[in-house]
């Protein structure tokens, strides 16, 4: 509980960390911003108004003051570029995301939990090095490669799945979820061994274990021992990886997007870093570590719940 | 035919025979005891009554046969029925044989139900089954979690598990290894209980040869993977016909055996690594007795000469029932051809100085003197109030359960510990808390050999820099060479790294770089529990030798109290923080004693468990004290009783109603 | 039983680590030499020629500008090879002294130092990349400087936890009885027993540095588009997809290729060091 209490506190003080970092690099954009906007021919008249409006003479810390007031309390501005309210466009971005990171890991989860456990239970044998392999492989191809192979094979050659991960307007969920498999798919093989490896280190420890030995003493099959005592164990030393590779799935949005054109949260923090949007970039920065450091943080809750060592303390 | 019969039972590891060769019977009621050191096939035997060897590991040839039942031959859905039905194993380290993550009561349901209970009965029975175990309120302990227990409280959970099934063959494996010496009892007793209700066929494997003889009937006694001397455990265990197990027993220190009385015989050399070729019989190699013919013949397993009436012995040996002169000759054997062996390690001893008993410990001024110290981890309180005096030419045995602070003591006294109230002084001068920083002449004047021989030095270094690099700081002759023949060291050992060297060697290293110095005191952390018997009385001897050529002073520190007991002068017990007795190492043991020094020993049996958690005002031993007065030992703290001699005791009871050990017990 | 399972283990990583070694070696020496290697010029444009397909005269066909994909890909190592060779060089320098400073000085030194960096590892190394490089302006140096920077604090965390490993065990207590300290102590005691954690860290962030500077040449943040360079050569013909898959899947199987050659190197070593320890 104490420890609970411990991180929440922690997030919004990290997150202060962040805005300012954020801030900062923003505003170090070299060029000027009311320039930018109105592009070369605009007058200097009109760029020298435009900075008075936007603010851009008063000192850094006011600026950062008033920002950060007006993130907290919903005023995030307006962009730069598209000229639409930055709160609705990044909240919008965000849920499109969100549909595609949720099939992501709706799909990690049994695949690498199965493929850890085939590779566990057979560990040092040719399975267990072909899952380990690959896994290893596969985790370490960036995810544009792995996506544009996918895309070769799946789109242009079978043509089982569309090539785009936006779905006409009015498609229905079902024809949705259908346009974002293959940007799903990147991302699972993106994560999989990594979650494997880890599934299939906890699952040889517990098959090694004297526990384990003591139930097959005890007259269980090998699968018996395998779904009462191993499939527990080796998830809940699992629990913190699958964190991290949630956190690097978030990272890998930005690069599957960008190459299924799937208007999400992290096609939108490049193109606005592109264009020096500031109003936006901040916003989806923000956002985006917010939601970062509430992974990390579900992620360990969840390990300590699980583990009744530590949800319980050390021995009495 | 009921009960046990094992033919014929070979192992192998990959090709390298672990067992060869063992037989032996095990009617139903009876217990067995398979001793031996690591790596003899005790545990492979224990694992192959499962079927249950490690994955590179085949049972190549011979049967198991249980009541009638071939355990070798069964199916592989029979052989879970008989295991389910027939079958109770208790390994080793009971921590690791429950599941972390659930909770007691459903492991010991699914236990019941592995062996045929339906849902509700199984859970009916939990409770009865860790009453059966003696665990006080069962409906408690089944809501918890095995890191929710004591050591103890999680072996009688193992062993209640077991009790589920109804056995017809109970398999022990070290059931005792890693408990405290008042909870081993504890365990020890609920086994014996135990083993008369079952009415099964007992195997018990061990290789604690004092544990063996308690608990059995019959012994059979592992060397190589086959089984050298077999019979009546009273007649094995004190009379062998084997030099090996003579050798054994008397390399093994009991209660009441001093260095300077009787002086342990180290068995020289190691035991073959499995699968290592050889010709003739394998304890030849370390064997004083051996001739050609040993060396080149596989002895048989045959009748023993004493024409014993307790029932069958047997012994492997061309030369059996001569262990008399096996034991009296220690000097060291020469080296084996192989060269294999040659390079890899052996704990031999090249110097055949045998020094001479000398009756009398040497009354030297104080050298060391502690008073008053206290040290803190967080909340808990390692060390409460201990003062201490160690004199010049002395050794101070420290024992106590884990977690009484010894160590804790003696990391302070090397200059390891934290910092706390309380003084260090060396010959009247203080002493600074860390070692870092205290002046290069006391560095000098204490040094340490540590308890884990396999970290204690530096992989990257060879024993040569090793022993360089802590001469020069320490101030001592640049003599590697020197230091590693005192120890005991072959010369081509210097230019090994550790991972080269056997365990008993690494200790060997150890103990040279302590005395790389010439130390004024030398701290030994248990020094050779990690080590087997046979090493570790080649230690022990070490360490006598050189404290009698150096006149260093020691704080050697054991769990052990037969250890202890084999080196020290003088022996202070700790209980939970504060030392409870010290004085002349003789009377501490023999009494009349602490009434928990008393537990120690084994004259006295320890209280039930599980009265109470010490944190009163008293005795801190009073909640487990059989001899507690209600009132006063948990209220109050007790006076120190001076039995002279400078032997003093903290307790409330009467001087002369102090326990002592009762009048001719022998060790355990 | 470590002792029967050991050459077992040896062996089989001995294949991979051959196997691996092999790949980065190769394109090593492409990276070198490419100029003698190419059969045409990389950024020769011949309009006759856009988007063959693979055939004898050009291998792996050719561009949206016909250009030849294999002369292409083969100089496209080059840049990958520059910068992340650098950036794991930095990394794992700074990362190391951190994490040997941290594990040795302990108390409110490590604190600091690891309340720094967990709070740099929160911060998403993507987020800060895009932001830096989007602003900062693309170059090399840059590159180099953000891939190396992100990685520090996971070189640190890994060496600061050997050198407490190494810290808790008693030859290091033997040396402090001895009198020796802080950078001494770790230098000539800890620091040799703490090189294999270093070694396979340097490997492993090798790929990691890899698959950064290629995904960043991607992002259109890295090489410029129209370099050779592999990532931005899959971002620069991604569009032409459908039309010619030549011109994406040879650097994208590129990529994968030195990719998963250091996996399996750094697989390899953490499998020794593995069973070294045991």
């Amino acid at each position: 509980m104490r420890f609970l209490l411990r991180r929440l506190v922690a997030v919004p003080l990290t997150l202060l960390g962040v805005s300012v970092l954020v801030f900062v690099t923003t505003e170090l954009v070299p060029g000027d911003v009311a320039r930018t906007i109105l592009g070369r021919e605009a007058s200097a008249e009109s760029v020298a108004r435009l900075r008075g409006q936007l603010g851009l003479e008063r000192p850094l810390p006011a600026r950062y003051a008033d920002w950060l007031g007006g993130f907290v309390t919903g005023r995030w501005g307006e962009s730069y570029t598209l000229r639409v309210p930055v709160r609705d466009l990044v909240l919008d971005r965000l849920s499109a995301s969100m549909l595609l990171a949720a099939l992501a890991f709706a799909l990690l989860v049994p695949v690498a939990v199965t493929l850890g456990l085939v590779a566990g239970v057979n560990h040092d044998r040719p399975m267990d090095r072909l899952v380990s392999v690959t896994g290893l492989a596969l985790g370490a191809t960036p995810e544009f490669v792995t996506g544009v192979i996918l895309l070769v094979v799946f789109a242009v050659r079978l043509r089982w799945f569309p090539a785009s991960a936006k779905a006409p307007d009015g498609s229905s969920l079902l024809a949705r979820l259908g346009h974002l498999a293959l940007p799903a798919f990147s991302l699972v093989v993106l994560c999989t061994g990594y979650v494997a490896r880890h599934v299939r280190a906890g699952a040889v420890t517990a098959i090694e274990s004297p526990y384990a030995s003591a139930a097959e003493l005890r007259g269980l099959t090998r699968w018996q021992v395998v779904r009462r005592h191993v499939l527990r164990n080796s998830t809940i030393s699992a629990t913190s990886a699958l964190g991290v590779q949630l956190q690097f799935l978030l990272g890998g949005l930005v690069t599957v997007e960008l190459l299924f054109n799937h208007p999400g949260i992290g096609a939108l923090l490049l193109s606005s870093a592109v264009d020096k949007d500031l109003p936006t970039l901040q916003a989806t920065a923000m956002v985006l570590g917010l939601l970062y450091m509430l992974i990390v943080l579900a992620a360990d809750v969840a390990f300590r719940l699980l583990d009744p060592r530590i949800r319980l303390g050390a021995a009495s | 035919m009921s009960g046990l019969r094992v033919e014929e039972l070979s192992v192998a590891y990959g090709g390298k025979v672990a067992v060869n060769g063992v037989s032996f019977t095990v009617a139903p009621g009876q217990t067995y005891g398979l001793v031996g050191e690591s790596g003899c096939g005790k545990t492979t035997i224990g694992r192959a009554f499962g079927r249950q060897v490690a994955r590179s590991g085949l049972i190549t040839g011979g049967r198991i046969v249980v009541d009638d039942v071939d355990v070798l031959g069964l199916s592989p859905a029979a052989l879970r029925r008989w295991r389910a039905e027939a079958l109770a194993v208790v390994q080793q380290e009971a921590s690791a044989a429950l599941d972390p993550t659930m909770r007691i009561g459903t492991q010991l349901a699914q236990a019941l139900r592995a062996r045929g209970r339906d849902r509700a009965a199984a859970r009916q029975e939990v409770p009865e089954l860790l009453e059966r175990v003696r665990l006080p309120d069962p409906a408690a302990i089944a809501r918890r979690y095995p890191h929710q227990l004591s050591g103890g409280q999680q072996q009688r959970v193992v062993i209640a598990a077991a009790l589920a099934a109804r056995p017809r063959l109970l398999v022990l494996d070290e059931p005792t290894t890693g408990l405290d010496a008042a909870v081993e009892r504890e365990i020890l007793d609920l086994i014996g209980e135990l083993r008369t209700e079952l009415g099964a066929a007992v195997v018990l494997i061990s290789h604690d040869l004092g544990l063996v003889g308690r608990l059995c009937d019959r012994v059979g006694v592992l060397y190589a993977g086959r089984l050298v001397e077999e019979g009546p455990a009273g007649k094995v265990l004190s009379d062998p016909a084997h030099p090996y197990p003579a050798a054994l027993l008397a390399s093994t220190p009991g209660l009441g055996r001093n260095r300077r009385t009787h002086p342990l015989t180290a068995i020289p050399g190691h035991p073959p690594a499995p699968g290592e070729q050889q010709d003739g019989c394998s304890f030849a190699p370390r064997c004083p007795l051996a001739d050609d013919l040993c060396r080149s013949t596989v002895p048989t397993l045959s009748t023993a000469p004493d024409g014993s009436t307790a029932g069958l012995h047997l012994v492997r040996c061309h030369h059996p029932g001569q262990t008399a002169q096996a034991v009296s000759q220690p000097e060291p054997l020469p080296e084996p051809q192989s060269a294999a062996s040659r390079s890899a390690e052996s704990d031999r001893r090249p110097e055949s100085a045998v020094s001479q008993p000398s009756p009398l410990p040497p009354d030297g001024g104080p050298l060391l003197e502690v008073r008053g110290l206290t040290r803190r981890y967080g909340k808990t309180v390692a060390v409460d109030g201990v003062d201490l005096v160690i004199r010049r030419g002395e050794v101070v045995g420290l024992v106590g359960e884990s977690g009484s602070g010894k160590t804790t003591l003696a990391r302070t006294v090397a200059g390891l510990g934290g910092r706390g109230p309380g003084t260090i002084t060396l010959r009247g001068r203080p002493l600074h808390p860390s070692a870092t920083r205290r002046a290069p002449e006391q560095r000098r004047a204490i040094q340490m050999v540590f308890q884990n021989p396999y970290s204690s030095l530096n992989p990257s270094h060879t024993i040569r820099t090793i022993l360089t690099k802590a001469a020069r700081s320490l101030g001592g002759p640049l003599d590697p060479a020197g230091l590693a023949h005192e120890a005991g060291l072959d010369a081509h050992v210097l230019d090994a790294r550790p991972e080269r060297l056997s365990g008993g060697q690494r200790q060997r290293a150890a103990i040279a770089r302590a005395f790389a110095g010439v130390p004024d005191l030398v701290v030994c952390d248990e020094p050779v529990s990690a080590l087997d018997v046979s090493v570790q009385a080649g230690v022990l001897r070490l360490l006598d030798d050189r404290q009698r050529a150096s006149g260093t002073s020691y704080l050697f520190i054991s769990h052990d109290l037969a250890v202890v007991g084999y080196l020290a002068d003088r022996i202070a017990v700790m209980y939970r923080g504060q030392v409870v007795e010290q004085g002349p190492a003789e009377q501490v043991l023999h009494g009349p004693h602490h009434p928990y020094t008393a537990v120690l020993v084994g004259s006295h049996p320890p209280a039930p468990p599980g009265q109470g958690d010490g944190a009163g005002t008293g005795c801190r031993f009073a909640a487990d004290c059989p001899s507690r007065v209600d009132g006063l030992c948990d209220t109050s703290v007790p006076p120190v009783r001076d039995l002279g001699q400078e032997h003093v005791v903290h307790c409330h009871l009467d001087p002369a109603r102090l326990p002592h050990r009762a009048q001719g017990s022998t060790a355990p | 039983m470590t002792a029967i399972a050991l050459p077992y283990a040896r062996r089989r990583h001995g294949a991979a680590l051959g196997i691996g070694a092999a790949i980065i070696v190769a394109w090593a020496v492409v990276a070198a030499f490419w100029p003698q290697l190419v059969p045409y010029e990389p950024d020769l444009l011949d309009p006759a020629s856009r988007f063959l397909p693979p055939g004898s005269a050009h291998w792996l066909g050719t561009d949206q500008f016909g250009r030849d994909t294999f002369s292409r890909l083969l100089a496209g190592s080059r840049p990958v090879l520059l910068v992340a060779p650098a950036a794991t060089a930095l990394a794992v320098v700074a990362g190391a002294l951190v994490g040997l400073a941290a594990g040795t000085y302990g108390g409110v030194v490590d604190e600091i130092v690891m309340r720094v960096l967990d709070a740099v590892v929160v911060f998403p190394s993507i987020i800060a990349t895009v932001l830096v490089v989007a602003l900062a302006g693309r170059s090399v140096t840059v590159m180099v400087l953000v891939i190396a920077a992100s990685f520090v604090p996971i070189v640190a965390r890994s060496v600061r936890a050997a050198t407490l490993v190494e810290r808790e065990k008693s030859y290091v207590e033997a040396a402090r009885l001895r009198g020796e300290r802080s950078w001494g102590l770790t230098v000539r005691e800890i620091l040799p027993n703490v090189s294999s954690t270093v070694i396979v860290e340097a490997t492993s962030r090798f790929g990691d540095a890899i698959f950064a500077a290629a995904t960043l040449s991607f992002l259109g943040l890295g090489q410029p588009p129209g370099s050779p360079d592999w990532g931005a050569s899959v971002s620069d013909n991604r569009l032409w997809l459908q039309l010619a898959p030549w011109t994406v899947l040879a650097p994208a199987l590129a990529i994968a290729s030195l990719v998963v050659g250091i996996a399996l190197v750094a697989d390899a070593l953490r499998g020794r060091w593995e069973a070294g320890r045991s």
